[in-house]
């Protein structure tokens, strides 16, 4: 967190037991290949990867199979319940994902609405709830509203994880305010997940203070998966380390960055602060 | 049903065998039997039996 940590380059996170050195999370879903997927998620230096629970495909099994490509001892595998719409569904897929045997680590995702696949908010503190109880590390999926982002850390959650955008939307965050509020309000980890587009993006999330940021189809839906990978591990940390250089105030006039004095054939016996006409800077008397 | 379809097992044949039939390892696998999640070890104990529901799960790539 410190600055100085930020000198030696290493500015490590933690959540619940785990810590991490990279701030990025990704997914692995939506890439047109496996190989291609996998030379991204490298590309993009994290060290923590969603994947997904679904039946096996009995016909292609080997393919499909993302250990089949992904070292689960090279990567912290986080199992999501992407795709569920009740609350009873995304216990069911947290605990095949945990029943997997690698940890008891899940991403809680309840989704409320088909179209923007906004969280069913409700759901997702219910479920949040139960998994806790049932010993799961959460970490939860939510809009970027202050109150639910409260509620699932009172829950118990170990990270809370508002969105950016709608998921694959790619439209970057619309609401800096939100975010900045539940990263100033809440004790535990808060990562951005969904809606990153582009490096830009990522480095904007980081600005606003948060721990990490996970995305998935900024990557997958790249033209060049794996250079967008490379560009997102620069972005994050470009962002970080710009919040915590803390930014200097944006104000909407100019100032000059060079000297006012000495500037050639100035009379030096004037009074400096009225050379610039119109300046905005209160003069001394 | 296996994993939506319908599927005749030998009878008395376990989970592990069924897997061992669809050439799946038992470890790289969850298998959920009539919605109660099957551990490890009760594979091979656990016998098939006519109209379970059974769905075999595994990590595919996900956001």
């Amino acid at each position: 967190m410190s600055s100085q940590s930020d000198r030696g380059g290493s500015d490590p996170w933690v959540v619940a037991d785990r810590t991490f050195a990279s701030r990025l999370i990704v997914g692995t879903g939506k890439y047109r290949s496996n190989a291609e997927m996998t030379r991204a998620v490298r590309a993009s230096g994290a060290e923590m990867v969603t994947v997904a629970v679904r039946r096996v495909d009995l016909t292609r099994s080997r393919e499909d199979d993302i250990l089949n490509h992904l070292d689960p001892d090279e990567y912290f595998l986080l199992p999501n319940t992407a795709g569920c719409h009740t609350a009873e569904d995304a216990l069911r897929y947290a605990r095949l994902g945990r029943a997997a045997g690698m940890s008891d680590w899940v991403k809680l995702e309840v989704i409320g609405d088909r179209r923007t696949l906004l969280p069913d908010v409700a759901a997702t503190l219910q479920a949040a709830r139960q998994l806790v109880q049932e010993g799961f590390t959460v970490l939860a999926y939510t809009n970027d509203d202050l109150v639910t982002a409260l509620r699932l850390e009172d829950a118990g959650c170990a990270a809370v994880m508002p969105l950016a955008s709608p998921i694959g939307s790619g439209l970057g965050v619309v609401n800096p305010y939100y975010i900045r509020e539940i990263k100033r309000r809440l004790a535990v980890p808060v990562v951005v997940d969904a809606g990153v587009g582009t490096a830009s993006d990522a480095c904007v999330v980081m600005e606003q203070g948060v721990d990490g940021v996970l995305m998935n189809t900024a990557l997958a839906a790249a033209r060049d998966p794996v250079r967008m990978g490379a560009a997102m591990k620069e972005a994050v940390r470009a962002g970080r380390r710009a919040f915590l250089a803390g930014r200097m105030p944006a104000r909407e006039i100019a100032v000059p960055s060079s000297p006012g004095e000495g500037m050639l054939d100035e009379d030096p016996n004037r009074d400096p602060s009225r050379r610039t006409r119109g300046s905005a800077r209160p003069t001394t008397e | 049903m296996l994993n939506g379809e319908p599927r005749s097992v030998p009878s008395g044949h376990c989970v592990a065998q069924l897997l061992e039939s669809l050439d799946l390892r038992p470890g790289a696998v969850v298998v959920e039997r009539n919605r109660e999640i099957l551990a490890r070890d009760a594979l091979s104990t656990v016998v098939v039996e006519e109209g379970d529901k059974i769905e075999i799960v595994h990590f595919v790539g996900g956001g």
